[in-house]
């Protein structure tokens, strides 16, 4: 079911016109708001009226997130505080946290469009949603579940975490829909194993997967271990919180709710703005939004944009998923690496699970060391180390062909790596690079 | 006959090995015979245990990978050449051993030399022809 038909079937010359009515009247509204907008428009040379078709939005300075960073915690809001009906901020765990703020009109229109994303997933008013998305300042637990409210369906506010709760509950409630982080249902999977559970013997359809990067193998790896469909969605609390995009039932891209969130793909180095289909950074503008109203926010994602005749009926671009993020991007030995990349890989390799963690270290030598540590599951463990050998070897040959880079190998006792509710945490950097350029 | 032989992951890192035999200990668990190989990188403990499936029971529950394999318990008279006789044999049939440890067990002397070879079924049956007991337990 398509939750806004109008909205999101509508003609390409519909929504460009919608949008450029509703970026003019932005412009407009923080340039006349919000201090922090104005002294920018100001010094880049630009005026509200400078804007006159949709293509003009590149004459606009970008907002980045060290901008929205400085300007903690009301700098960049556009109403008045007590307009505020709700509050968020992103875990600030890398620095001063993101502020986001929600008038009524905002939390209606991020109910809207999590509502679309949810329907877009095939949920209904006869599904049961278990949002096992962290509930709090966090943006995901609340996100879904006022896309829950939305499509009219049941919701388990569950919260992440407690697993051997959460089988219990979606066996006993008949949850239909599963809510939470990729890697946070595979780990539902093995609870699920250790408990001698059987996904399917549950009543779960569907799954809506985001707030991490995770690659097409382990969506076959999801589907195949929970018995459902698995959907990705995205969204970033800058913006509004889940519901930027979601996927529909064709699992080929995300369609953005681009009436709200206007995108754009630019080059990350330049800023200039790309054609469709050219892969680069993602940027987008909240075309509604009146508490914290953003332009050009750089999300540091890489990704490109698209249309195609969907099979669902929408008419709304599409992006690819992501292929990681710019902040997850390593630089090995000179080398980009996506952790994505690495998870790729084990994913491939049949004997393995995407169960790894990354060390780097340059202690020794001023070239990186990277080890990349899996864990030995039953399914290759053997009485005879010319066996694990082999498959380490394996592990590191397809690493080379997939990477470029030589990675060490290290296998390591399962569960050794700690598991994730929330994002996974891959990557243990241990370079000392403090005072290099 | 065949004997359950039980083989633990370990990472080489200090504790893993007390970790298993805190395991065992608490678990009531008797040993009869433990080898270890090890690489650079991680170490495979193998084990013989009086009780194998309440020690695969333990061990997983401990988070430990483990697994059980088939092996070849040979009963060999504790003397010079025992070893000797059962390697001949295999040498001459074409038996191509993985690896093989061994333990002394009873009062009169015996020793049981663990085998594992590529093909448990044509080894058995070689040791058996040649008129030497293999055991399933001890």
């Amino acid at each position: 079911m398509i939750f806004n038909k109008e909205i999101e079937t509508m003609s390409r010359e519909e929504m460009q016109a919608l949008q450029l009515k509703k970026l003019k009247d932005l412009v407009t509204y923080v340039y006349s708001n919000v201090e922090f907008y104005k002294k920018k428009f100001d010094a880049a040379g630009v005026k509200p009226s400078d804007i006159k078709t949709l293509k003009d939005i590149s004459k606009l300075p970008f907002t980045t997130k060290d901008e929205m960073r400085e300007t903690y915690p009301y700098g960049l809001l556009a109403c008045d505080p007590e307009a505020l009906k709700e509050i968020h901020t992103s875990s600030g765990t890398t620095g001063t946290p993101v502020v986001a703020g929600y008038t009524e009109n905002d939390r209606t229109l991020w109910k809207e469009v999590m509502g679309r994303c949810l329907a877009m997933a095939g949920g209904d008013e006869h599904d049961v949603v278990q949002n096992a998305y962290g509930y709090g300042m966090f943006t995901g637990g609340l996100g879904v579940h006022y896309g829950a409210e939305a499509i009219g369906a049941s919701v388990l506010p569950i919260s992440s975490g407690n697993t051997k709760r959460q089988l219990n509950f979606m066996k006993d409630f008949k949850s239909t829909i599963l809510t939470c982080t990729p890697s946070y249902s595979l780990f539902m999977a093995e609870v699920a194993k250790e408990m001698g559970m059987d996904f399917r013997e549950f009543n779960l359809r569907a799954g809506i997967f985001g707030a991490e990067p995770w690659s097409d193998n382990m969506r076959i790896e999801i589907e195949k271990k929970l018995n459902l469909k698995a959907y990705d969605i995205y969204g970033l609390t800058e913006i509004i919180g889940p519901g930027v995009s979601c996927e529909c039932e064709a699992q080929n891209g995300l369609h953005i709710n681009e009436d709200y969130f206007y995108p754009e793909i630019i080059n990350p180095e330049t800023g200039e703005v790309l054609p469709e289909g050219e892969k680069g950074e993602l940027v987008f503008t909240t075309l509604s939004r009146e508490g914290t109203p953003i332009i050009r926010y750089r999300t540091r994602d890489i990704t490109w944009l698209f249309r195609d005749n969907c099979s669902c009926g929408r008419s709304t671009v599409k992006m690819h998923r992501l292929l990681g993020r710019n902040d997850d991007m390593m630089i090995l030995r000179g080398v980009n690496v996506f952790p994505s990349q690495i998870e790729n890989v084990l994913m491939r390799i049949e004997e393995t699970e995407p169960h790894y963690q990354i060390v780097i270290d340059r202690s020794t030598s001023s070239l990186d060391h990277v080890e990349l540590h899996v864990e030995v599951e039953e399914s290759f463990f053997s009485d005879e180390t010319k066996n694990l050998e082999k498959i380490r070897d394996m592990i590191h040959e397809e690493m080379k062909q997939a990477l470029g880079i030589s990675l060490d190998i290290k296998l390591v006792e399962p569960k050794s790596i700690e598991r994730s509710m929330g994002k996974a945490k891959r990557v243990i950097d241990k370079r000392d690079i403090k005072g290099e350029a | 006959m065949k004997v359950k032989q039980i083989s633990v992951f370990l990472e080489n890192t200090t504790g893993r090995l007390a970790e298993v035999t805190r395991v065992l200990g608490t678990g009531n668990i008797n040993l009869r015979a433990i080898s270890i190989a090890d690489t650079a990188d991680f170490g495979i403990l193998r084990l013989i245990v009086d009780t194998p499936e309440k020690t695969m029971e333990l061990l997983k529950k401990a988070g430990f990978t483990a697994k059980i394999t088939e092996v070849i318990g040979v009963l060999v008279n504790d003397k010079p050449g025992g070893l000797m006789k059962i390697m001949d044999i295999f040498n001459k049939e074409g038996v191509n051993i993985e690896y093989l440890y061994s333990s002394l067990i009873n009062e009169e002397g015996d020793a049981v030399i663990i085998f594992r070879v590529e093909d448990i079924d044509h080894g058995l049956g070689i040791v058996e022809k040649a008129g030497l007991k293999a055991i399933s337990a001890f």
